[in-house]
Formats: structure tokens, sequence, C-alpha cells
């Protein structure tokens, strides 16, 4: 019967969120995935082509130009939670202001949307 | 289960595009009735949530590791059309700026990760659900199962991809069976992951939780020093 309040909740998850990305993430294992492994034992991969941003300044979760390995993937699980939390949040509301139209609570969302971003 | 560019070829893998984009466009329709004031900003959290838990790798049998897909436990706290946009906002953000699944590859992630874990992850977890007690104790157990089985079915469909467009010749029996022997292991992972991310919101806001929406109230006050 714990019951928090929703902001709070957002709050703890997005902390969560963050320590997992941002700190936990150099413990993860760095064996092959499940399909990375099947593909190279049975040979799967034999035409695969680079990726198109294989040189984007965060490629395979590090920050390009930060050489401390804990610290560039922690950056870039922070850098990638961050933006996935505002790119998901704003189509979020703006599916939800499409649903309700003249709905006068649509203002107020996007009043307090302008100061979640830091 | 990031596919990268060039493993499928590119008439299926444009294929796989038109049935994202139209899974999308599902989605976004659904998505209008399942959001309200209080869920859209918690969408936004569930993709962030899904994209740091997927840099978790785990380890699983012979030098080989597994991580969440997510797609059931977007489904479960937010609904099913906005779990399919959750999945594919973190996809999206992963293949242009992490490199992490090939972009001509995205609407096979998509498809795959996105769509199939939804509609078999959720599906499951809903009937699941039907069969046992309607209380909110039923909720991880339906969640465990759905999740359990939906990473198996998406190896499943990437093989359904591999037999159609696969650009190298390898027997499809054995793509399977690797396949899917493989991720029945990390389903396991996606499970535990899935049901105990779901009980948390659980205990704190059942409210919010999609699935378990309608079902009635945990008895909770039970004997003292017990499981938990």
């Amino acid at each position: 019967m714990t019951r928090v309040r929703t902001r709070t909740l957002l709050i703890a998850g997005a902390l969560l969120a963050l320590v997992l990305a941002g700190f936990v993430s150099y413990y993860a294992s760095q064996s092959p995935d499940g399909l990375e492994k099947v593909s190279a034992d049975k040979g799967i991969d034999a035409k695969e082509q680079e990726h198109q941003m294989k040189d984007g300044p965060l490629a395979d979760y590090t920050v390009k130009g930060v050489h401390n390995e804990r610290l560039s993937g922690g950056l870039a699980g922070v850098i990638g939670v961050g933006a996935t939390l505002l790119v998901g949040t704003g189509v979020f509301r703006l599916v939800r202001k499409r649903s309700t139209g003249t709905d006068p609570a649509g203002a107020r969302t996007a009043d307090s949307g302008a100061g979640d971003g830091a | 289960m990031h596919i990268p560019n060039g493993f499928i070829d590119g008439p299926v893998s444009a294929g796989a595009g038109v049935v994202a984009v139209a899974g999308i466009a599902v989605g976004l329709r659904g998505a209008r009735r399942e959001l309200d004031e209080r869920t859209a900003p918690l969408a936004g959290l569930v993709a962030a949530f899904v994209f740091a838990v997927q840099m978790l790798n785990f380890p699983v049998a012979g030098g080989t590791s597994g991580h969440l897909l997510g797609g059931t436990l977007a489904a479960i706290l937010v609904g099913p059309y906005t779990g399919v946009l959750c999945v594919a906002v973190v996809l999206l953000m992963q293949g242009l700026f992490f490199a992490d699944g090939g972009l001509t590859a995205l609407g096979l992630n998509i498809t795959i990760m996105g769509i199939v874990t939804v509609v078999v992850g959720y599906g499951l977890f809903r009937l699941v659900l039907g069969l046992l007690p309607a209380r909110h104790s039923s909720v991880p157990i339906a969640a465990f199962v759905g999740a359990l089985v939906s990473v198996p079915a998406a190896a499943c469909v990437f093989t359904v991809f591999y037999a159609i467009g696969g650009t190298t010749d390898v027997s499809i029996g054995k793509v399977a069976g690797a396949m899917i022997g493989v991720h029945v292991l990390i389903g396991i992972g996606e499970a535990i992951i899935t049901a105990a991310t779901v009980s948390s919101v659980l205990a704190v806001r059942p409210d919010l939780v999609h699935g378990a929406r309608g079902l009635a109230r945990p008895l909770e006050l039970r004997s003292a020093g017990g499981s938990r």
C-alpha cells in the first residue's frame, strides 16, 4: 500500500535507467549476443556490411574522443537514456495531444514539458 | 538480436520495412486510446528504461550473451500499441546514433523485436492472465510466460526472414535450431527482468500497469517474516 506519486515514480525510474546505462552497463557481459554468436558460428554474417553510422560520435556505445572505457561507455549510456526519454516523451505527448484535440489539459502538458528537458 | 546490414537481402528488408511502417501506424492509432495525461510521460520512461536495460547483456551458455528485448514489458506496462512504439523509438535511437542494428535492417529489427515480441508476448500474457485467478498476483506470472516465449518467437521470425532473404547459404534447419536454442535461454532472462519490473511497478502504483487493469487488489498482509 506504499503508493507513490506519479512524479516520484517517473523520477525514480529515470534515475534507475541512468544508473543502469551509465554505471552498471560497464559490468555487462562482453560476449556476443545470441544472433551475433549464431551468425559467426554458422557463417550467416559472411556478407555483413558496415553500419552507416560506424564512425558516428556514439558508435558502439562509446563516446568518440573519450578514451577511458568506463567513462566513455557510461557517458554514451547516459546520453542514450536522456535522448530516448526526450524523444519518447515527445512522441507520446504528441500522440496524446492529437487524441484530445481541444482539451485544455494539452496546454498544461506543453507548459510542464518545457521544464522537463534539463 | 539487432540485425546488421547485409544479413537479409534488399527486397526482404524493404518488405519488412513496409511491415514495420504499418505496425507503427497501427501503434500510433491505438496508442491514442492507451495514453492519457499520466501514462504519456510513463511511456517515454518505459522507452528509456528499455534502452538502458538493453545495454545490460547477461551471460547465457557457451560464451554467448543476451539482453532484454522489452516488447512484452513495455506492452504490459503501457499497453500493446504504445509498447510497439516504445521499442521502435529505442531501435531508432540505437540504429541512428549507436550503430547498433543496421539502418537498412531497421524495418526487420522493428518487425522482429517490436511487433513480434509485443504480439506474441502480450497476447500470451493476456491468455495466461485469463486462465489465472483475477488478481494482481497473477500479473507477474503471466508476464513471465509472455516474455519467456516472446524471445524464441522473435528468433523464429528472424529464421523465416533468413529463409526468404538470407544473403548466405546456410541450411534453414541449422539456423532455426541454433537461433531458437540460444533464444530460449535468453528468454529466461527476459522473463525474469519482465516479471520483476512489472512486480515493482505493481507494488507501488498498480493503477499505472496497463495489463493489470480491471483486476482485484492484492491481498497483501500475510504472516510475518515470510518470503519477501
